[in-house]
């Protein structure tokens, strides 16, 4: 039996343009479609084959805006048991350290042996979550897995993460924090059961003050502060030619010559 | 000290990695305009060879931590080194490389410590006395200005080749220090069983200045060898878009792009990739974009800076010739 807990994130759909708010301040969400962060899915995946082999429970768990209630319906339609949903005052403006305590708190309130984290999430990008979390639990931790084996006792992890130039093949203790790469496995889509069944089941709301965290105490959590957004600079197109072999060649020898000078 | 700027050294087979090099070079000038000095941390096993090397490419002062248990790397005594050191000595700005050690670690210290983090930094400046850095997001279709807290340790993760190698001054020696920070093996959790070795012959993509890609329009995994003799001859990087990977012709460390890796190489060479948004997010900060691709309306000629519409496979083999001629014909 193992009681598997999956961090999951809200994110704008990737497939989508981004509209970027005059002010610069963030996005516009409006009509922006948001979907369960496309790692997190592999992370619930990864709980949800563990639970099929061992036994023991699925509980998602999210810190952010009331709205993150339907990525967590997302993976509760793929199987997970349980969801947690914290929100309300004193979160938007937390950091990704922020974050990180907040979500520690309520793991902690909760038998957990494993943890499982998407590497990162496409929003923000910033794939500190997972091993600060890991941190603050006081678990060990393996970042971006690609392979995962967990010992008949389920005592211990057996993970492969890739490295520059190699793989690292690492036995992890439980219980653990895991961060998950997309190769690790191919996400289930929900079932139809499933996604009527995910309807009526109560997601549990917290509040920081449930927690009784308090991330802006001593400015802890709010140590770095997103203060503009900008469109990234556009590509100029440059020259754009029909050629045969030879004179392809030519073009792309002269270029990486005088222009990129890298021959 | 209070104003001294820090870079935490990665390093293999006796020598410093190209990323923490950089990561010196900028240091250098971020700790002129902080009014504080240059300092290199290298935690390791035998690591005299490596600090000597940093004093050339700007260190003031290199600290070595030395410690067999401390290779193989783990997260646990990474963090546990490189965060006393840092509560120790208490530098204002500490810069790691964005690497599967890097991220591994840096967000775990930053947690332990209470400090201040942003990765993936494109690029860090002091600007009006405060620390900013700017990072792609969401997934490259924007571009973050971040402000550090004003005041404690900050940890800036910074992405690889975004700042140059500095010229090495043989002339210039830094002192080498030795700090103890004791570590028992009780405290490392996770086992190293092994390290498989990729065996290739081309350089890893993130450290490569020029890197050859490949995409569907390789059409099967045999084709791939076009690109390696290629890259060979340029001595280049290997990489691919997504299919290659999904299609299993290539391993996922090939992949550039949303899913994959981010890379920022002074020539990035795209072979019969059509330049979906998904791997444009990896590659579009390359500083050079050749394409090369059968199809006139492929959306990577909007941003490349030649773009040949032509049959790869004709021109592939023909240009690792040529290439093999001009480096030939430099060394003359």
């Amino acid at each position: 039996m193992l009681n598997i807990i999956v961090c999951v994130k809200q994110v704008p759909d990737t497939e989508a343009p981004i509209r970027i708010k005059p002010d610069g301040s963030g996005i516009d969400e409006m009509g922006l479609n948001l979907v369960m962060n496309y790692y997190d899915e592999h992370a619930t995946e990864a709980g949800l084959r563990l639970k099929e082999q061992f036994g023991g429970t699925v509980t998602l768990i999210a810190a952010g805006p009331e709205r993150t209630k339907e990525a967590l319906r997302t993976g509760l339609a793929m199987g997970a048991d349980e969801a947690m949903l914290i929100t309300g005052p004193g979160l938007e403006s937390a950091d990704h350290l922020g974050t990180a305590w907040v979500l520690a708190a309520a793991i902690k309130t909760v038998p957990h042996d494993l943890v499982f984290c998407g590497k990162l999430s496409t929003d923000d990008n910033a794939g500190i979550v997972g091993p600060a979390l890991a941190e603050l639990l006081g678990l060990p931790q393996a970042t971006a897995i690609a392979h995962l084996e967990i010992d008949a006792s389920a005592t211990t992890a057996l993970v492969h993460r890739e490295v520059e130039g190699g793989v690292e093949v690492l036995e992890v203790p439980l219980p653990s924090l895991l961060t998950v790469e997309r190769s690790l496995n191919e996400p289930r889509y929900p079932s139809l059961p499933g996604i009527m069944k995910a309807k009526r089941k109560e997601i549990k709301m917290l509040t920081l003050a449930d927690l009784k965290v308090d991330i802006s105490a001593d400015g802890a959590g709010t140590r770095s502060r997103l203060i503009k957004l900008v469109p990234p600079p556009k590509r100029q197109a440059g020259r754009v030619i029909e050629a045969d072999a030879d004179k392809a060649v030519a073009e792309i020898v002269a270029f990486l010559k005088n222009e990129a000078k890298v021959l | 000290m209070a104003n001294d700027v820090w870079v935490v050294v990665e390093h293999e087979g006796g020598q410093p990695k190209k990323i923490s090099l950089e990561l010196l070079g900028r240091a250098g000038q971020l700790a002129h305009a902080l009014g504080g000095r240059t300092v290199a941390l290298v935690p390791g096993k035998n690591v005299s060879a490596v600090a000597r090397a940093l004093g050339p490419y700007g260190a003031d002062s290199v600290y070595t931590v030395e410690d067999p248990l401390l290779e193989p790397y783990t997260a646990d005594a990474q963090t546990h080194v490189v965060g006393e050191a840092l509560r120790r000595e208490q530098p204002t700005l500490v810069l790691i490389g964005s690497t599967a050690q890097g991220r591994d670690y840096a967000p775990r210290v930053a947690g332990r410590l209470g400090t201040a983090i942003v990765t993936d930094c494109a690029s860090l400046e002091v600007e009006d006395g405060s620390l900013v850095a700017t990072r792609p997001m969401y997934t490259r279709k924007a571009i973050g200005t971040v402000r550090f807290a004003p005041k404690g340790i900050r940890i800036a993760v910074v992405l690889p080749a975004v700042y140059p190698v500095p010229q090495a001054d043989p002339k210039r020696t830094a002192e080498v220090r030795t700090m103890h920070v004791p570590l028992a093996a009780k405290q490392i959790r996770t086992k190293v069983r092994e390290v498989q070795a990729i065996q290739r012959e081309t350089v890893p993509l993130t450290e490569a200045d020029v890197i050859v890609s490949g995409g569907r329009g390789l059409r099967g995994p045999e084709n791939f060898a076009l690109l390696d003799a290629l890259a060979k001859a340029l001595g280049a990087a290997v990489g691919s878009s997504r299919p290659p990977v999904d299609s299993g012709w290539v391993p996922h460390d090939y992949e550039i792009g949303q899913t994959g890796k981010t890379v920022s190489p002074q020539v990035y060479l795209a072979c019969g990739i059509s330049g979906a948004p998904q791997h444009l997010a990896g590659m579009s900060g390359s500083k050079h974009i050749v394409a090369i691709n059968k199809d006139p309306n492929a959306p990577i000629f909007q941003l490349a800076d030649l773009g040949i519409v032509g049959d790869l496979f004709e021109i592939l083999p023909k240009l690792t010739e040529a290439v093999r001629q001009a480096k030939g014909g430099n060394r003359d």
